[in-house]
């Protein structure tokens, strides 16, 4: 398969590859795909708290280059993003800059689904600590 | 050394230059018709034909009149099963055949089971050798054919074909075997094997594509074939149509100079084959060796390299021709159904490379190979949720995986 400049330029530089700490609240992890189906990836984002801007974010892939590419490209289009904006972008997106092919377009979509994974840990962490801090208002 | 590298030779195989050479004058100047019998350019080409047909029956133990040319081992694999089953539907309607056979055998088996024919799918162990205390149960008084190949051509594992053939012989059941990846590469004698019907090609033996033989029986038993295609009765009136003499020639040559070369090249194939192992093992941990050791192709390795998807490491490896058990190139996703007949999870299945080492293969070539698998391997290890998880301890089957 011939895969496009952009894609080899992902998988033979991956940007943003890493770990961050999955506990802090800071942080939102999202994890989708399966090993059985070839693909699993990891994305994860910091967000800074006061200003709902994504400052950080990092993705390990298991999957053919064009998934690796999928969630590099994203975790390049996270950063310095608010959370809202993060939330906007769209599998098609991702298969227009990559040019992926139509055999690939789940790569895209499992790409989206890890932003969206993502956002949503970090948001119900945030939901937790504010019901949190409502118990402890109410307590004292 | 030049790239790319070609490891894929149990696709197919390189036409050595002596073959070519013997070729072709019957393009040329022998271009005649084997099938005319009253000039010199018809008896130049029967020469040719028959002097071939001994070099194939010579590579296997047969005599030349057990040799049927073909157009390939895809249409020796029809012919021989839909030959057997339609010449002996009177005596029964069963065949016995294994898991991880070739599509040519496969979806041979299912056509004939739409058409009221009864198949047993013989599952293979983990080391992707079939029981063969199953297969005697699985043999019943209807039962007319067992089709098992010699070797798989995924996983370079030998089947125990003289048992296999012993079985069949004492039930008097006709024992056909695709004989692909293994004549050629390991001694095969179809009296020693009990053989009874057996598949060839040219292109996996350093011959050209088009051309494959089947050795049919003549005697105890004598094995008699319905013909498939209809026409001048060509071939005994297995295979009618004209013969394809230059490639016959081909095939011809190749058999002789795996002949004559085999012990030699087998060990010199078997070294290659260590080595690159050896030099994986010593740099990457957590590979795993697909198919029995002891029971292999010697220029054969299938290896997992866990936590490592196959297509991102064939994208790695882009100089080097070899194969993934992932076929995630097609539309289906679907990993080897080779692999998972071992057992294999869909994940390790995934993440397997076929390496085929072939004659014009050099050491040189086998080191570039492993240390640009043991560097890619490694930057994609670093980039895999799923060795890090691994790392942590975390049992990977155990994870609700979020399926799409």
């Amino acid at each position: 398969m011939a895969y496009s400049d952009k894609v080899l330029d992902h998988y033979n530089n991956p940007r943003n590859v890493g770990s961050m700490d999955k506990s802090s609240d800071s942080v939102g992890t999202g994890m989708v795909g399966a090993p059985e189906c070839g693909d699993v990836m990891k994305l994860q984002i910091r967000v800074n708290d006061a200003s709902g801007i994504i400052e950080d974010a990092k993705f390990k892939t298991f999957g053919c280059g064009s998934a690796i590419a999928s969630s590099s490209l994203a975790t390049e289009w996270l950063k310095g993003k608010t959370v809202d904006e993060a939330l906007q972008i769209k599998n098609t997106d991702i298969v227009n800059e990559l040019s992926l092919p139509p055999v690939k377009i789940h790569c895209s979509v499992l790409a989206e689904d890890a932003i969206k994974a993502a956002i949503n840990d970090y948001r119900s962490k945030q939901t937790v600590k504010a019901d949190v801090g409502q118990m402890e208002h109410a307590v004292a | 050394m030049k790239t790319p590298i070609y490891l894929d030779n149990h696709a197919t195989t390189q036409l050595d230059p002596r073959v070519l050479e013997a070729m072709l004058p019957y393009f040329t100047e022998h271009f005649g018709n084997s099938a005319s019998r009253n000039h010199e350019f018809g008896w130049a080409a029967e020469q040719g034909v028959e002097k071939a047909r001994k070099q194939v029956a010579d590579l296997i133990g047969a005599t030349p009149k057990e040799i049927i040319f073909t157009s390939g081992a895809t249409e020796s694999n029809n012919l021989a099963i839909k030959g057997v089953a339609e010449m002996y539907a009177e005596k029964g309607n069963h065949i016995i055949t294994a898991a991880t056979e070739h599509k040519a055998v496969l979806d041979t088996c299912k056509k004939l089971e739409k058409s009221g024919y009864r198949v047993t799918y013989l599952p293979v162990k983990g080391d992707g050798l079939i029981d063969l205390d199953m297969l005697r149960e699985a043999i019943t008084d209807k039962t007319i054919l067992v089709t098992v190949m010699y070797a798989n051509n995924e996983i370079g594992v030998i089947q125990p074909v003289a048992e296999i053939g012993a079985i069949c012989r004492e039930r008097g059941v006709l024992f056909h075997t695709d004989g692909v990846q293994a004549v050629g590469k390991v001694p095969v004698d179809v009296n020693k094997d009990k053989i009874d019907i057996m598949s060839i090609t040219a292109h996996k033996l350093y011959g050209p594509k088009g051309v494959g033989a089947l050795y049919v029986r003549r005697k105890n038993p004598r094995v008699q074939l319905t013909a498939q295609m209809d026409g001048g009765g060509h071939e005994r009136g297995m295979r009618s149509g004209t013969m394809n003499v230059p490639g016959i020639v081909g095939l011809g040559e190749a058999c002789a100079i795996c002949q004559r070369e085999m012990a030699e090249e087998s060990k010199k194939l078997q070294g290659m084959r260590d080595r690159l192992r050896t030099r994986l093992e010593a740099g990457l941990d957590e590979l795993y060796l697909n198919g029995s050791w002891e029971h292999r192709l010697p220029h054969s390795l299938n290896i997992s390299f866990a936590y490592v998807e196959g297509e991102s490491l064939l994208m790695g490896i882009n100089d080097v021709a070899v194969s993934s058990g992932s076929a995630c190139t097609s539309a289906t996703l679907e990993p080897s159904y080779v692999l998972k007949a071992l057992g294999l999870g869909d994940d390790i299945a995934h993440s397997s490379i076929r390496f085929g080492i072939g004659r014009f293969n050099t050491n040189e070539e086998i080191d570039y190979v492993a240390d640009k698998l043991i560097n890619v391997v490694t930057k994609l290890r670093e980039l895999s949720p799923l060795y890090e998880m691994a790392k942590e301890g975390i049992d990977l089957s155990k994870v609700s995986w979020v399926n799409h």
